[in-house]
């Protein structure tokens, strides 16, 4: 007799807390060794992310897209799928977005915020559409579909930016700036999507813990075979699975679109939906257990310039942070030490 | 000269099972010896015991006159025993000559020496008469030609004893009779073979000697001449636990389900259902009897949508039901106990309570509209854990943690809570202890009392003739005989689930 477990706890929150602090100490040695100061240099990071009102906006600004790539991620793992493709879903949602967001013209906030968003999930959700159906009536794996689709997402938006929707007399492949009326305000001096991602996440786990609909989802990412036994309509479920994915992914994008960048440029978010993954593995596939993850992610990039300023330490030391992070998170040893288990993975059999 | 396999006395217990009873068996060079049983019987225990890759209790195996220890894998290899799985070991994307020489190839400095090796594959193909193509690709051969490279692939270590396992459980009634013919052969060209197998007319038609397995024990050696299809049956299925069910007699009502020319394909895309009528009253139990892979699998697939019928009607009290899909078939009115609880009855990282509302989740009371009823499911599992006796601290612990025998109560507990109008039940005690066998018979009995219609099908034959009120046999896809079960002749049917007339 094992544990008493609820289907959909918490989890284990012990190994993502360890990943972060051997990889923060190891990042620490590397500092060292060239010459800098590690405590120092944490310092800075964290006070110039958490130590401050503005500080802090930004941490969450940062964090906003995390939460919901996380978040994209995450909704694929509980039904059993990988998705690697967020980062294309939220170059699709964000460029629709922006397009949404320069093309219509005088609308109101209240319709054309809306509209812009729609724009950048439905774009999000259609590249998700396509692995998923591909995974569900082709049996084509969808970290091979959406890897592929990740590279052909990034050439055909680079080509529909330089060519097609490049802001006229722009040298710069952009797109031209978003209206006004398409850009989210700040709420209590808090970047507004934020609150977007965080009411999402909370929607996502009740939904996943509630309801008929999450229950499908959950069979289905554990035991297809018990599922369709069940009459879970496998197929459904899958492709189901990653429209939302998608789709939450390109709200990912289109949120970083309408709150921080106003416009669509190819490189501006180069790796966002690659942070997804580490995010939602840090955060245990949890809808929840990703908020905390994206906040000290969101907040190690918000502080990593000043850093730099103060304490001589590149910009990277977040990536190699990151890096670290990942792999302490996925790292079997680590797992098998403090789970006392061989066979489970870190998604717990998740994605595989 | 020393036999080639010597095994004296292996006694292997796992927890909760005695796998293996004081067996004794012993091969000689040139001698086809079949290892007859079901699943479960023992025989794979006995051939992992033979290689070292389990530690014995009890008990003594020489291979050609010395004595092998425990883990000494290699040195069993080495001393000449040869080992084709049921499941290929092969590449698929390799040549014939690739996978063959895999492990040990023939070298020029660092290059693999394709010349000799094609050679050495050549010479080895008509040293044994297993004509292959040395230059095919694995994956474009029948599977019967695959199977031939991984018997090539046994035998180029210079094999004494050859152990096939399942041989022929993937392959065409062709390819069957090929591959017997092989078997014949490698014997009379000296090599010993021990084939595993449950289809009496493979053993009927190239064994030498046979032993019969069941639940652990040796039953007992007998041979083609002595014995035939019907007595190895008998033997194999065997009177050992005789499981006494209290049952009143039945009071069979309308028909419930109707089965009309069922035909069903198997995995390998052959009819294996070919054209089964069945009618199961309500307040009756029909039990299908018959030796494993006769089309029962495919045909409870088939009942229950999870498999497609390429022809046929199921209809329950008196309605069609849809074709396909478990949904429609449950909603219908058919619960369905799983063959396999571990892959299709359970979420194993499921809690009890969920695992106990898998099929009914998105209804009431367990949901309303959208959204789940969790307390509902939780009082139902506190319920229902204490009304079947599951055994665990709380309903909300993970099914993983429960025993085999709790596990299948759980399913049997959610397919029996529902007011059912059709219970199909496959191998509902397969690997379940004797107390849970007990249980689930009497909740079996319980559903045909309160009306239900139940379609037993079970590898056991005492488990059918104590539960059914009606046997139906099953042979070769066919229903050859329906029999009352008062008057039910073990012998008799034991020769129709052989496939003989009468």
């Amino acid at each position: 007799m094992k544990q008493t477990k609820k289907s959909f706890d918490v989890g284990n929150w012990l190994i993502p807390a360890i990943a972060v602090i051997i990889a923060m100490a190891i990042a620490g040695v590397m500092m060292k060794l060239q010459g800098a100061d590690p405590v120092g240099a944490y310092k800075t990071l964290f006070t110039t992310s958490f130590g401050s009102a503005k500080g802090f906006s930004a941490t969450l600004g940062k964090a906003t897209p995390l939460v919901l790539v996380g978040l994209a991620v995450t909704i694929g793992l509980r039904a059993g799928l990988f998705n690697i493709g967020a980062q294309g879903q939220l170059i699709s949602g964000a460029l629709g977005t922006a397009w949404a967001g320069y093309t219509f013209t005088g609308l109101p906030s209240y319709i054309h915020l809306p509209i812009a968003i729609a724009f950048g999930m439905f774009f999000g959700a259609f590249v998700g559409f396509i692995a998923g159906a591909l995974k569900a009536y082709r049996g084509v794996h969808e970290v091979i579909t959406t890897i592929m689709l990740n590279s052909i997402i990034m050439g055909l938006s680079d080509y529909l930016v330089v060519y097609h929707f490049r802001e006229p007399g722009q040298l710069l492949t952009r797109t031209s700036e978003i209206q006004k009326s398409a850009r989210l305000p700040f709420l209590f001096g808090l970047p507004f999507g934020f609150f977007i991602a965080i009411a999402l996440a909370v929607l996502a786990w009740w939904v996943m813990a509630n309801t008929t609909s999450g229950f499908r989802f959950e069979t289905v990412g554990r035991n297809k075979f018990a599922a369709w036994y069940a009459g879970i309509s496998v197929k459904r479920t899958l492709v189901t699975a990653m429209i939302i994915s998608g789709g939450i992914a390109g709200l990912g994008g289109a949120i970083e679109t309408l709150g921080v960048t106003y416009r669509f440029e190819p490189a501006f978010n180069a790796g966002l939906g690659f942070d997804g993954i580490t995010i939602a593995l840090l955060g245990r596939a949890h809808p929840l257990g990703i908020i905390p993850g994206a906040i000290l992610i969101g907040g190690m990039r918000a502080g990593a310039s000043n850093m730099q300023f103060v304490a001589g330490v590149a910009t990277e030391l977040v990536d190699l942070l990151m890096a670290l992070i990942l792999f302490f998170v996925t790292a079997p040893l680590v797992t098998r030490f403090f789970k006392n288990s061989t066979s489970k993975s870190v998604t717990g059999g998740w994605g595989n | 000269m020393s036999d080639l396999l010597e095994i004296t006395g292996l006694t292997k217990q796992f927890p909760g099972v005695l796998a293996n009873d004081d067996i004794s068996l012993s091969v000689k060079a040139g001698e086809v010896v079949a290892l007859l049983g079901e699943n479960g019987a023992g025989k794979s225990t006995l051939v992992k015991a033979v290689f070292g890759l389990i530690k014995p209790d009890k008990g003594e195996i020489k291979i050609s006159g010395n004595v092998m220890a425990y883990g000494d894998t290699a040195g069993v290899i080495a001393a000449g025993v040869g080992m084709v799985h049921q499941h290929f070991q092969l590449v698929p994307v390799m040549s014939v000559t690739e996978n063959i020489i895999l492990g040990d190839e023939p070298r020029k400095a660092f290059f693999i020496d394709r010349k000799s090796a094609r050679e050495q594959v050549l010479a080895l193909s008509e040293r044994y008469g297993l004509e292959v193509d040395p230059d095919a690709i694995v994956e474009d051969l029948p599977v019967g030609m695959q199977q031939r490279v991984e018997i090539l692939k046994a035998l180029r270590k210079d094999v004494k004893l050859l152990i096939l396992d399942e041989p022929t459980a993937v392959l065409t009634p062709l390819e069957i009779d090929e591959l017997l013919g092989v078997i014949r052969n490698l014997a009379n060209s000296g090599v010993g073979i021990v084939l595993i197998t449950h289809k009496l007319h493979e053993v009927m038609e190239v064994a030498d000697r046979v032993l019969v397995l069941r639940g652990g024990k040796a039953i007992g050696f007998t041979s083609p001449k002595e014995s035939d299809e019907a007595g190895l049956a008998q033997m194999m299925v065997g009177r050992s636990v005789i499981l006494r069910v209290d049952k009143t007699p039945a009071k069979p009502g309308k028909p419930a389900l109707e089965i009309r020319g069922l035909q069903v394909l198997d995995d390998r895309k052959l009819l294996s259902v070919k054209g089964v009528d069945l009618i199961v009253h309500h307040g009756e139990i029909l039990g299908v009897a018959g030796v494993e892979g006769n089309g029962q699998r495919e045909m409870v697939e088939a009942i229950c949508g999870m498999r497609h019928r390429t022809a046929g009607q199921v209809l329950v009290d008196g309605e069609l039901t849809k074709d396909m899909h478990p949904h429609s078939v449950h909603a219908a009115g058919i619960s369905h106990i799983p063959e396999d609880r571990e892959k299709h009855g359970l979420v194993a990282s499921y809690t009890i309570a969920d695992n106990l509302v898998l099929n009914q989740f998105d209804r009431e009371p367990f949901a309303k509209g959208w959204v789940r009823n969790i307390s509902q499911v939780t009082s139902n599992a506190d319920q229902v854990v204490e009304e079947f006796d599951i055994r665990t601290p709380s309903a909300q612990n993970l099914a993983s943690s429960l025993s085999g025998g709790n596990k299948q109560k759980v399913v049997v507990a959610r397919e029996l809570s529902e007011d059912l109008k059709v219970l199909v039940a496959a191998q509902p005690t397969r690997g379940v202890d004797v107390g849970s066998i007990e249980f689930i018979h009497n909740q079996l009995i319980a559903a045909r009392d309160r009306g239900a219609a139940v379609l037993l099908v079970s590898a056991e034959l005492d488990e059918i003739l104590s539960l059914s009120d009606r046997v139906a046999v099953m042979s070769g896809g066919k229903i050859v005989a329906i029999v009352d079960s008062k008057n039910a002749d073990r012998n008799y049917i034991g020769r129709l689930m052989a496939g003989m007339k009468s």
